[in-house]
């Protein structure tokens, strides 16, 4: 048991595929070996690393955009990561995971390392594991590393806080744009893609956009970065917009400011997990109140006495 | 230890240039209704590309399918790919249409099972969870 352990560490310090899979998976998994995983990562690679994620509404082509920055940053001799979340049924637990389908021509690149994730049950369009198969992947010397999420409304946004910086990509036909105004997409995104702009309504829905954004203040927020994924026409631009903001939010702290409450805020996320288990026995056990609130109260008061002064 | 609740992986996949692809999309359908998570990788796809994706998706079996008579060189291409890449424990399985004498020399290179049009689905799924929990079985650090 140790031995293979310490052989699937070794694999993942010489960046070996199979041991970069099976150390997702078990992380994935809550296997009791993945604290000692995670905690063997470099670090180093972790925090010069370019995490982007892409969201949007179904079908509007986040993978093929996504395969073509891949492209794009192959070009350039990057190895480069891919965390792709679609969502579990809620009734079976199962998924139909089909992101690759449109990523497939980088699969005998050893250099385009990619996971498809099913969300488990967990809401805000991540799975719990996101995090640290985005961490597995940098610490492989990946970087970027492309999350893909679909994600419509705010409550699927789990995706901007892990990410360095977050493309919102709509596309024409598909009543997007007044969606994400409703939902505050467009404040919240980092850049703005309209993809398809080779389909009919593109230059509207760019208009329409462009006159939402009027009066932002920073100038990558009033712009909207124009694409046809499947031709790779304003890919260019998009991925130099992408380094240009990355840049930007490095130099002014912002970049340092999110890694740490995305860092804040999955820790909070675990210690409510492994606190959960506990309370459900101690619920179990004994009947605090009959309102939740003053319930919950009594309940932490009983079992961590030192935080519940308040 | 593995929280033995954690859903299955595996991948369905079409080698050659085979362009039916209702059956493996139906099987794909029928094993997410299962429970488990199934990576689709699309049709035309070669076996060395299957082989990749299902040793980066960490998957526990690949089901292939094929309709056009090209199983006899594709369905060990993918096992070829796989041990090539040293990988012996991920099972293979395969679907589609088969003549009956094809499935015997399948077998001995290295599918594990392979189903023809009219097996009952149920049969085909307990294959799948037993290919996953035998690999399991054998896979924990
Ligand atoms: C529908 C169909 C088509 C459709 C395909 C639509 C699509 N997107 O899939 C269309 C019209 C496009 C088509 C085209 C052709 N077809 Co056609 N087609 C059929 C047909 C009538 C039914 C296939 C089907 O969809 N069945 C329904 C699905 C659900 O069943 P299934 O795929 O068999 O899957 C079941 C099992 O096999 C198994 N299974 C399948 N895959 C897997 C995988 C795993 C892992 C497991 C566990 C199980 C499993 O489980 C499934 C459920 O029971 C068959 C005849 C037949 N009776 O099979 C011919 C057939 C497959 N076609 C045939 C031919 C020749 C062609 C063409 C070459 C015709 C031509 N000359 O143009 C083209 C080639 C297309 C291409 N690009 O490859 C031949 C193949 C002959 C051969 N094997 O040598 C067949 C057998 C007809 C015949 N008797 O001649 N075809
Ligand atoms: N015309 C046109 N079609 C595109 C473009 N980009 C993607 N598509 C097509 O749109 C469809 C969906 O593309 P995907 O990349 O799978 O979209 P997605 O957003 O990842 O979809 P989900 O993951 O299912 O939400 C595919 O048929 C693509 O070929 C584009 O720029 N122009
Ligand atoms: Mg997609």
């Amino acid at each position: 048991m140790r031995n293979d352990l310490n052989a699937l560490l070794a694999g993942l310090h010489n960046h070996e595929a199979r041991s970069i899979a099976r150390a997702i998976s078990l992380v994935e998994n809550d296997h009791e070996a993945a604290e000692v995983i995670l905690a063997s990562l470099d670090q180093h690679h972790i925090t010069s690393s370019q995490v982007l994620g892409i969201t949007g509404s179904p079908g509007v082509g986040k993978s093929t955009l996504t395969s073509t920055l891949v492209r794009h940053f192959r070009g350039q001799g990057k190895r480069v990561g891919i965390v792709a979340v679609d969502p579990s049924s809620s009734i079976t637990g199962g998924a139909l995971l089909g992101d690759r389908v449109r990523m497939m021509g980088h699969a005998l690149d050893p250099d385009v390392v990619v996971r498809s994730m099913a969300t488990r049950g967990r809401l805000g369009g991540l799975c719990a594991a996101a995090g640290a198969a985005v961490r597995i992947m940098a610490a492989s010397g990946c970087s970027p590393v492309i999350i893909e999420t679909v994600g419509v409304g705010q409550s699927e946004m789990d995706i901007i806080r892990l990410a360095d910086l977050t493309l919102m990509v709509l596309a024409p036909g598909m009543g997007d744009e007044i969606q994400a105004m409703k939902a505050g997409i467009l404040e919240v995104a980092d850049l703005l893609v309209v993809n398809k702009t080779d389909c009919l309504g593109a230059e509207t829905l760019t208009m329409d956009l462009e006159a939402a954004l009027r009066g932002k203040k920073n100038p990558w927020q009033s712009r909207v970065y124009k694409t046809v994924a499947t031709t790779g026409q304003g890919i260019d631009e998009l991925a130099i917009a992408i380094d240009e903001l990355d840049a930007i939010y490095r130099s002014s702290g912002e970049h340092d400011r999110r890694r740490h409450s995305s860092l804040e805020l999955e820790t909070v996320d675990w210690a409510v997990e492994l606190l959960k288990p506990r309370l459900l026995k101690e619920l179990q056990e004994k009947i605090y109140a009959a309102e939740p609130r003053q319930a919950a109260r009594k309940l932490l008061a009983r079992l961590c006495p030192s935080i519940t002064d308040t | 230890m593995h929280k033995h609740n954690s859903p299955f992986r595996v991948l369905i996949g079409k080698p050659g240039l085979d362009g039916h692809d209702r059956g493996a999309k139906f099987i794909a359908r029928a094993l997410r209704d299962d429970g488990f998570e199934v990576i689709y990788t699309g049709i035309r796809r070669t076996p060395e590309e299957i082989a990749a994706a299902a040793i980066q998706e960490d998957v526990s079996a690949i089901g292939l399918s094929s309709l056009s008579g090209a199983h006899l060189r594709l369905f060990p291409a993918v096992v070829e790919a796989l041990r090539a890449a040293g990988v012996t424990d991920i099972a293979v399985l395969g679907g589609g249409v088969i003549p009956e004498e094809d499935i015997r020399q399948l077998k001995e290179a290295g599918i594990d099972e392979v189903f023809t049009p009219g097996t009952p689905l149920e049969v085909i799924l307990e294959a799948f969870r037993s290919a996953c929990r035998q690999q399991r079985k054998t896979h924990q650090p």
